[in-house]
């Protein structure tokens, strides 16, 4: 799956960073202590959390995610979205709260993962 | 210039988790017992208690800083300190506008309110002030720097409520006047693990509770005199001002 199927399938916002907008996705994580995803985030991964701070792009940057998903109607500072426009990973936005963001996302992956055979 | 002690990261009566015993006489006989020179009033998104502080202090040859302990909307904690009452004011009104409106329940979080320098209660503080304010890190920095404050992220290397454990590292572009480490840190463990922090000044400073916690760490200065200027200088390793040691909780 890419960053583009999930912008379609959960009627994601993209905010900035559409030059990565086909980066595949390998899975999500979700935090908002960036301390803990610094640590913790795959590569490939979709991040979702609701910090907007310009530091979410640095940390995702260093681990290389797939894309930020911001929940609850939040919209990046101005300095992430320039960095992520520098750095092509996508900045995307829903309405939903962290839960169901993730609850409807784990469901996705795991559709996919499932059409393959994975498990 | 002459060497000067500092504990600039006391809380009083008015935060909720301050002990009701922190009232200014208290403060000011334990700063004057522990042989501190400077002392900063630092309670959570109010400048309210520090004042009156400021004042007696004064009169017993202490010098206090005046400000609050900022909590920004990632939950960072940051020591910010101004230099003249109106630019106390004027910070007051910017955390009046931006702390959401929670209101406090005494019975769990702690009273909140602000005293005379006899202990007569002058007012209460309804809000919760230990809820974070509508404002980012960045935008609270540049608050305090037009004001020509002090801003200080307050204990990095703690695990909650510290630049490190909610935004993973301090942005380069911030500006800020230093770093505090916690009373309890490990110096070369925080050098080790925190490489970034050694492109700052560091300090450490009790972030005193209770009467019996003020001055257990304090940080030295090498100032021409104590007072704000000074300490602004000598983080900023100005005109020979300079920090000379941190002391860290034996």
């Amino acid at each position: 799956m890419k960053v583009c199927d999930l912008v379609e399938k959960l009627n994601l916002t993209v905010f900035c960073g559409e030059q990565g907008i086909n980066n595949e996705v390998e899975g999500a994580y979700t935090s908002d202590l960036l301390s803990d995803v610094m640590g913790n985030v795959d590569e490939g991964q979709v991040w979702i959390t609701l910090q907007t701070h310009r530091n979410i792009m640095a940390i995702a940057s260093l681990k290389e995610v797939a894309a930020i998903i911001l929940v609850k109607g939040y919209k990046p500072e101005q300095a992430a979205i320039d960095q992520s426009n520098e750095e092509g990973i996508p900045i995307l936005g829903t309405d939903m709260e962290t839960f169901e963001a993730s609850g409807v996302l784990f469901t996705l992956l795991n559709e996919e993962k499932g059409k393959y055979g994975a498990f | 210039m002459k060497e000067f002690r500092a504990d600039l990261h006391i809380h009083t009566v008015l935060s909720p988790c301050g002990s009701l015993e922190m009232s200014p006489e208290v403060i000011i006989e334990e700063a004057l017992s522990k042989k501190l020179d400077i002392i900063g009033i630092a309670d959570h998104n109010s400048t309210r208690q520090s004042e009156v502080i400021r004042k007696l202090g004064e009169k017993f040859g202490i010098v206090v800083l005046c400000g609050a302990e900022v909590n920004t909307r990632e939950d960072v904690h940051c020591l910010a300190f101004f230099e003249s009452p109106g630019q106390l004011k004027e910070f007051q009104n910017y955390l009046d506008e931006h702390l959401p409106v929670v209101h406090n329940k005494a019975e769990l979080f702690g009273d909140q309110v602000w005293v005379d320098d006899k202990g007569n209660i002058l007012g209460e503080e309804e809000r919760l002030l230990i809820v974070g304010l509508d404002q980012s890190i960045d935008e609270v920095a540049e608050k305090v720097d037009s004001m020509n404050g002090i801003f200080i992220p307050a204990h990095i290397d703690r695990p909650r409520n510290s630049i490190n454990s909610q935004l993973g590292f301090l942005s380069p572009d911030l500006k800020v006047s230093g770093i505090e480490i916690s009373r309890v840190a490990n110096y070369q463990d925080v050098v080790i693990r925190y490489p970034w922090v050694c492109n700052y000044s560091i300090i450490t400073n009790s972030d005193a509770h209770t009467p019996e916690d003020i001055g257990v760490a304090y940080t030295t200065y090498l100032l021409e005199e104590p007072s704000i200027n000074e300490i602004k200088k000598a983080l900023n390793n100005e005109d020979g001002r300079r920090i000379i040691n941190v002391s860290l909780k034996r």
